[in-house]
């Protein structure tokens, strides 16, 4: 039943996208009636899953749908439902932010915007869903497709355009891999259904080929370093909801694909495929934090971030499946559970953030951090809601992002188990790069919203930004909430997640301790958090400081001009830029980047500083395959002669070939 | 020696008749002649069809055979001929390859037909052993012509002419295509002549000539 009710929310998903044609250049319509309507959905799909993912069983059904002969099935279990959770929830809040977003103006018009957005919801929830290879590539491709246009919503600039086609070439590069990864683990028997691919017995070899061609297909469309390089180029050029969405739900999808092939349809995993995902999730990690560092662009930092936070997933995949297979499977629920809890927070972290961007973005015009500052003053709604983001993105309890970073250093703890040597000693050194991603990830956010809300306004235009409409603070408040709730009551969702660990592992994660508000998850260990107990720790400490500061403050406020150093008069562009934060990070993992200065000479009238920052991996991989690509194609260009008499003569010849065969046999 | 009756004796000079045709529009250079020599090709296959008709009895071979004597003889030929007036295109220029080039050229493909032919001429029954070696002599024939030929009327000639090569081979082989199939090829060829048609106008009115070479302008360049 629950399995129904998803597919209806799907379709009226599509209907709703369709019903934006009906006035294509309405903003009215699409805005206020058509968005908003879509978050219901969301919401309803999210209560839905929910239901499902407590009840903890499994629906399937076949749908006559499709090519003839080959009905969609489907498939509505807990690892599909708590990603459809997060397909819902996060949609639900960021179609309300759209609906305030989206205006008349250049690029596509909204009714069509409407359709594309709606589309791509649809298509995402079937990929949850789908429980055959062809249902689950068709949604894959048509999430790309109807992804792909809404990034290349401002169509008319060049370098949109060129993000957009980076965008659909690592899809199709990454759709080709899941291709042929299905192709394997139907294992022979010809049948495409996931049920099929379950019961087929592979051998060792093709096993690990298909989990490494999903590797590489997921990691593609999830922005695994070195397969991210779509997304620092694709995020900032789409509309910010579009990006949320992207960010906060796509990437998902991904590593639902990932944990479905990997965990589910293989069977029982073999240890060491898990290296895979966890060597290249903290290469992904650290290089995201990185880059993030030292961006200046608002949306293309979070972008780096977002590349960051896969890796910490992928991490968390790596080493659900290195326990798994080595048997020890609690702490591989421990894993599995830090990696969903993860996909949760993120989804709604980076959607609110993106969010945030595109209202600063909205007032302001500018995505250029230099330009930027101040802007509490101006926007603090949007300010104060960002900030909650900010906080648990950079993992600070007693927000969300502590909590599935915890859990995943906790699990990390167990490395030295292990029974393979050298293993056993080299997992625990990641934990230390994951730690450090944790800690660089926090510099980024303190760079990131020091910069655009504190300090003062770089810009003297950024006198006139606006704080954002009504439709846009509900959605941003929903996610802000759900950030909060994700922190405080993670006790709450782990039992919720327990049904996928069980189904996927055949293990839940213990709780230890007697307490509601305790969170004691570790078997065999002694260490619990309570993130109600920290707040009231915090909340309190903050209280009574402000209650002391007044109580002995001696209320006599003095104003003056700050002191200069002598320096003359202070200006807002004597603030610390993002540039400047940034700047031990470029400098100490120099080798990292590839950096392009240009320095004043001391005696420059008129001084002018410029840094571009490029990652290497373009010179040293992608610039060599294009290049090969492109002499290749220029060599099959020359049959291309532009002559009618060639044409037929090409076509003269082969049938005179084809004629010379049938003779001869 | 075996001996042969007037009907196949006919039969087989008709075809040698279509074969001799396809050679002279090969060697043609003059537009006019050129559609001239195809509507008297479509007479003869006219012919050949109504003695086929005449000799098996098939009701639809007379349908049939009435068909290309409207289509083949009547109409098509008089819309190109109307089409080379009012394009002013009546002389090809030179060919790409020259007569005689494109005549050895054109014998040797029909040794290969008839080679090619030799196993089907085998096995079938009907009275039209030589025949498909001759269709198929003058299906390749015609995409020669194609080849070779710069302006877009031959060529357009040489498509028609390719044609009624199949609609030969077809008739020999198995006395006929069904009707529904024939009616189909008939109405295809015919709406590609006028796609065709108009066509001729858009290219000359961009280039102001007919002559194909430059269309290798549309050529994506590097």
């Amino acid at each position: 039943m629950l399995l129904v009710g998803c597919i209806a929310l799907l379709l009226g998903w599509m209907g709703i996208g369709l019903a934006g044609l009906l006035r294509p250049r309405s903003v009215a319509l699409t805005g206020r009636f058509l968005f908003p309507l879509g978050a219901l959905l969301g919401f309803a799909l999210a209560g839905l899953a929910a239901a499902s993912l407590v009840g903890g069983g499994i629906e399937r059904l076949i749908v006559p749908l499709g090519l003839p002969g080959l009905p969609a099935h489907l498939r509505l279990d807990p690892l599909s439902s708590v990603f459809l959770v997060l397909l819902g929830a996060s949609s639900g809040g960021i179609s309300l932010f759209a609906g305030g977003y989206f205006r008349a103006g250049e690029g596509t018009p909204p009714g069509l915007l409407c359709l594309q957005y709606h589309l791509f919801l649809a298509s995402m929830g079937l990929v949850l869903i789908a429980d055959d290879a062809y249902s689950f590539l068709v949604a894959w491709e048509v999430m790309a497709l109807s992804s792909y246009f809404l990034v290349v919503t401002q169509h008319r600039m060049a370098e949109i355009r060129s993000a957009g086609f980076l965008y659909l070439l690592m899809a199709h590069v990454g759709a080709i891999c899941l291709l042929l990864s299905f192709g394997v683990l139907q294992g022979g028997s010809w049948q495409f259904t996931f049920a099929a691919m379950r019961a087929a017995h592979l051998s060792p070899g093709w096993a690990a080929a298909a989990f490494m061609l999903a590797l590489v297909g997921f990691g593609a469309k999830a922005g695994l370093v070195p397969l991210h390089v779509w997304l620092p180029e694709a995020h900032p050029a789409a509309p910010s909801p579009v990006s949320a969405l992207m960010s906060g739900v796509m990437l998902k999808t991904a590593v639902y694909g990932m944990l479905r092939v990997g965990l589910d349809l293989l069977g029982p995993p073999v240890w060491w495929w898990g290296l895979a995902p966890l060597i290249l999730g903290l290469l992904t990690i650290f290089y995201g934090v990185l880059f993030a560092a030292v961006q200046t662009d608002m949306k293309r930092l979070l972008a780096y971030s977002s590349v960051e936070n896969i890796g910490i997933v992928f991490t968390g995949i790596g080493l659900t499946i290195v326990f798994a297979g080595s048997g020890m499977k609690a702490v591989a629920a421990l894993a599995l559970l830090a990696t969903l809890y993860h996909c949760l927070n993120h989804s709604f972290m980076k959607s609110l953030l993106f969010l945030g961007t595109g209202s600063v973005l909205h007032a302001t015009g500018e995505r250029n951090l230099g330009r930027l500052g101040g802007l509490i003053h101006r926007m603090p709604w949007v300010a104060w809601l960002t900030l909650i983001g900010t906080l648990a993105i950079a993992g600070l309890p007693p927000l969300n992002g502590f909590v599935s970073e915890w859990l995943l250093l906790q699990s990390f703890l167990f490395a030295d188990h292990l029974p393979h040597a050298f293993v056993n000693l080299l997992i625990p050194m990641g934990m230390a790069l994951v730690a450090l991603g944790a800690a660089l990830a926090g510099y980024v956010m303190v760079k990131f919203y020091g910069v655009i809300f504190l300090g003062q306004p770089r810009e003297a235009s950024l006198a006139q930004a606006h704080d954002c409409g009504w439709l846009e603070r509900v959605g941003l408040t929903w996610l802000a909430l759900g950030c909060l709730a994700l922190g405080l009551f993670p006790l709450q969702v782990i039992n919720a997640l327990g049904a996928v660990t069980r189904q996927l592992i055949g293990a839940a994660v213990p709780q230890a301790s007697p307490h509601w508000w305790l969170l004691a998850p570790v078997p065999g260990r002694p260490v619990s958090y309570g993130p109600l107990v920290f707040l009231t720790a915090t909340l309190a400490v903050v209280l009574l400081t402000v209650f002391g500061v007044r109580l002995t403050y001696h209320q006599r406020v003095r104003r003056g001009p700050a002191w200069d150093c002598g320096f003359g008069a202070l200006t807002p562009r004597m603030q610390d830029t993002a540039e400047g934060f940034g700047q031990p990070i470029r400098h100490l993992f120099q080798s990292f980047f590839e950096i392009e200065r240009e320095l004043p000479a001391p005696a420059d009238r008129a001084p002018h500083y410029r840094i571009a920052i490029r990652e290497r991996i373009w010179k040293l991989a992608y610039e060599p395959i294009a290049g090969a690509v492109e002499r290749l194609a220029n060599t099959a260009a020359r049959v291309q002669q532009g002559r009618i008499s060639i044409y037929l003569l090409y076509s003269f010849a082969t049938l005179l070939v084809l004629l010379a065969v049938a003779l001869m046999s | 020696m075996t001996h042969l009756s007037l009907y196949q004796q006919l039969l087989d000079a008709c075809a040698a008749l279509l074969l001799l045709l396809s050679f002279a529009m090969l060697s043609q250079r003059r537009v006019v002649t050129l559609v001239n020599l195809y509507a008297v090709q479509g007479a003869v296959l006219a012919a050949a069809t109504l003695l086929l008709a005449w000799r098996t009895g098939e009701g639809h071979l007379y349908l049939s055979a009435a068909l290309t004597l409207a289509l083949k003889v009547a109409f098509l030929p008089w819309l190109l001929h109307r089409l080379i007036r009012r394009l002013e295109v009546y002389w090809d220029t030179e060919p790409l390859l020259n007569v005689s080039g494109t005549m050895l050229a054109g014998l040797v493909i029909v040794v290969f037909a008839f080679a090619l032919a030799q196993p089907i001429t085998r096995l079938t029954s009907t009275a039209t052993r030589s025949a498909i070696g001759i269709a198929v002599s003058v299906v390749l024939l015609a995409f020669l012509m194609m080849i070779t030929r710069r302006k877009a009327m031959s060529q357009v000639v040489g498509f028609l002419s390719m044609e009624n090569g199949v609609f030969f081979g077809a008739m020999s082989a198995s006395y006929g295509m069904p009707m529904v199939v024939e009616l189909g090829v008939a109405l295809d060829v015919l709406v590609a002549v006028l796609v065709l048609g108009v066509f001729f106008f858009q290219i000359r009115e961009r280039f102001e000539s007919l002559d194909l070479h430059h269309l290798e302008s549309l050529k994506e360049h590097e």
